[in-house]
């Protein structure tokens, strides 16, 4: 048992901490609604390596860990960052797993293609009569993988160079869109079982950081809010006084804990190839899901009135910790899913 | 980060269990469920006998040269028999605030005899009147000569009805600020004037009031300096176990095999939607649990005092748990109030929907725990009233 940073780990946290910080502002946040992409940070992400840093190094990433990758999403995630990282990190993982099996294959040509800048997205849930509905990045995307059916596909995506991206106005401002999978450009990267099972793998890490991503937007909510209710006065004192506002903080404090854990020890269990392991990526994302959701919730409530107001940031974090989560569907479907993964025979 | 649980005490395991298999009465779980006296005098002697006790402690204090990990091992095994020993839990936190806080001459009588199984040592902190404002104990002491003079009234004694004695909280000063004018004794349940009323619980277990009436005791009883009680006091909630993780089954685990083999005999199943997210939020619930505790471990090994870690942890669990087993006692319905032995799961979930009630209230309430994590690691002002 170890629950401390390594020492690259902690350099990384605040070298990421402190990019994230600078270039994911507030300003730059709310400039890049509604789309929801903010093309100068996400060059920057690219040229630091930031999307492929858990593809290994013998193919041009940058070799590191599950459990780096997951420090990395709960930074981004702090400074709620209009940027597809947890979509192209995983897919691009994805594209790796397949391109270690076949070098000079499609899946390496794709790959090359991500790490020279061209944006490959992962859609999370199957796609249905060929179409991936509002699949993550969709709108900004240039290849979206995709379960059809049976099949493990790419898709490029094709747009009107001329127009400006676009995605349908959505609660938290994400480039999503519906993306065709039965075009002309389709290629199938695998099918039958080991289709299945690299994408589940590949929704799993999306699970595990999109854990981490909302645990580091609770976090930054609940501070929001503590510094709030320090400073706002009711009855001639703070309002941070009064133990109805104190006791709900302390139980989101604590739950925000508790899911950063979780998701540390999901992306833990990954790397170690756990028996447990796909049941602690699902458990870490509802988890986080739901105490996210809660901590963000409350944080907004604190406000009082000016929570409900555009002009505070605090809705920017509440609309975000419930889009982020809904990405992969009904959540309670999700439980469904998990309760098959620990009680069921075929889930052991 | 490294999150593996590794068993160091896997090679006393086996001789833990002959240990056990060799002394262990099958009839005292039992008796103790029954009883409610959570401390079983035939098991104590044998784990005095056997060195247990005094396994770890300063062979000048009386500890003996049982290796550690056996003892911890042997009472893994007795705790999975269904075995508690609350009076010598208790016991052995008083006898490590002695270790801290005594005078030489009580750590050379005292300690020994605690771990040659002679005394038993309960706590009396809580008074009619005063439970989480610990600090606002009104059973005085007073010094008469070389003796001091106790009276009042404790609540919630728990276990003194087979304790040798009671680890007393008095006020010996009542002309300072609550909190410095506390002093702390060890006096003997056999003393003159002391008497005990059993209370009676929810979860089965007996606790106690106790009374003091003009109890006498030595100078050398008290622990700690005069007035000095509340600093002894942090001693002694510094050795409230910290947070544990074991591998096992875990609950959510054990009810879903348990509704499998039911067979539907109680109209539920393991292809129901509902009772399926049930058990799900429980896994996860205990995952965190389990994590939070691992933490509080993680920080005491690495030489920190996880304080709001701590708190977290207490809160977490006590208030899951009292959701887990109400949740599952909805699961059987209206078969959910049965109690005993012929009530699904041998009555086990009735049985903790009762008993997990004093889980969010002792040891600190939930909400003392949040106001100390409000404080400490949110940074928000204390909300209590000044002294």
């Amino acid at each position: 048992m170890d629950l401390s940073d390594s020492e690259e780990q902690s350099t990384l946290r605040k070298h990421l901490a402190n990019f994230f910080t600078r270039e994911s502002t507030t300003e730059r946040v709310r400039a890049s609604e509604p789309l929801g992409f903010d093309a100068r940070l996400w060059s920057d992400m690219l040229a630091m390596g930031l999307p492929s840093m858990a593809v290994p190094e013998a193919l041009g990433g940058g070799g590191a860990g599950l459990g780096d990758l997951t420090l990395a999403a709960e930074e981004f995630g702090r400074r709620i960052a209009p940027a597809p990282f947890i979509e192209a990190a995983a897919a691009n993982d994805l594209l790796a797993r397949l391109a270690e099996e076949d070098a000079g294959g499609v899946a390496g040509e794709l790959l090359s293609g991500a790490l020279e800048g061209r944006l490959v997205s992962l859609a999370v849930r199957p796609a249905h009569g060929g179409v991936a509905r509002l699949a993550p990045a969709g709108a900004i995307a240039d290849t979206l993988l995709a379960l059809d059916g049976d099949e493990l596909v790419a898709v490029t995506l094709e747009r009107d160079p001329e127009a400006p991206a676009s995605a349908p106005a959505n609660l938290g401002a994400a480039p999503m869109a519906d993306c065709r999978t039965d075009g002309s450009s389709r290629t199938v990267l695998a099918s039958g079982a080991p289709a299945r099972s690299l994408h589940d793998h590949a929704v799993a890490e999306w699970q595990i950081l999109t854990a981490s991503a909302l645990v580091g937007l609770a976090s930054a909510a609940l501070e929001i809010a503590v510094e709030y209710v320090k400073q706002r006065r009711a009855f001639g004192v703070p309002i941070g006084w009064f133990q109805s506002v104190q006791h709900r903080l302390a139980d989101d404090v604590t739950e925000t804990d508790g899911a950063r854990l979780l998701a540390y020890e999901a992306a833990w269990a990954t790397e170690e190839q756990h028996a447990n392991a796909r049941a602690l990526a699902s458990m870490s994302f509802l988890f986080a899901s739901e105490s996210a959701f809660k901590t963000a919730g409350d944080s907004l409530h604190f406000h009082g009135g000016y929570g409900y107001t555009l002009e505070y940031d605090i809705q920017l974090y509440f609309r975000r910790a419930k889009a982020w989560a809904l990405a992969a569907g009904d959540p309670r479907r999700e439980f469904q899913r998990l309760a098959g993964l620990l009680f069921d025979e075929r889930g052991q | 980060m490294d999150f593996s649980v590794v068993d160091d005490l896997a090679e006393h395991r086996e001789a833990a269990r002959v240990w056990a298999e060799a002394n262990v009465d099958p009839a005292w779980a039992k008796e103790q469920h029954e009883s409610g006296t959570h401390q079983t005098a035939g098991l104590h002697r044998l784990l005095a006998r056997d060195g247990l006790l005094g396994a770890g402690w300063p062979p000048e204090y009386g500890g003996t040269d049982v290796d550690p990990g056996f003892a911890h091992a042997v009472m893994d095994e007795l705790r999975s028999l269904g075995l508690m020993w609350d009076g010598w839990s208790t016991t052995v936190m008083v006898i490590n605030t002695i270790s801290h806080v005594g005078s030489e001459e009580q750590k050379r009588t005292i300690i020994p005899a605690a771990l040659r199984g002679e005394l038993l040592i309960s706590l009396g902190y809580s008074e009619p009147d005063s439970g989480s404002d610990v600090a606002a104990a009104s059973t005085r002491a007073v010094r008469d000569g070389e003796e001091w003079v106790i009276d009042g009234q404790k609540m919630f004694t728990s276990t003194a009805q087979v304790c040798s004695h009671v680890f007393v909280l008095t006020r010996t000063n009542t002309e300072v600020p609550k909190h410095k004018g506390l002093t702390l004794f060890l006096v003997p349940t056999a003393a003159a004037g002391f008497d005990l009323q059993p209370i009676y619980t929810l979860g089965g277990q007996q606790t106690n009031a106790t009374f003091y009436s003009g109890v006498r005791v030595p100078d050398s009883a008290r622990i700690g300096g005069v007035d000095a009680g509340w600093s002894v006091m942090h001693v002694a909630l510094t050795f409230e176990r910290a947070g544990d993780r074991r591998a096992g089954v875990t609950l959510a685990r054990k009810v879903a095999d348990w509704v499998r083999r039911s067979g539907g005999e109680y109209g539920i199943d393991m292809d129901d939607a509902v009772t399926r997210e049930r058990l799900a939020r429980i896994a996860i619930d205990e995952e965190v649990a389990g994590l939070l505790g691992m933490r509080v471990r993680w920080i005491s090994e690495s030489g920190g005092l996880p304080r709001a870690e701590g708190s977290m942890q207490k809160l977490f669990a006590s208030e899951a748990s009292l959701r887990h087993y109400s949740e599952l006692v909805d699961m059987l319905g209206a078969s959910g109030v049965l109690q005993g032995d012929g009530a699904p799961m041998g009555g086990d979930l009735e049985a903790h929907f009762r008993s997990t009630v004093v889980g969010t209230i002792y040891g600190g309430s939930s909400e003392i725990q949040r106001e100390i994590i409000s404080e400490l690691r949110l940074g928000l002002p204390k909300s209590r009233p000044a002294a």
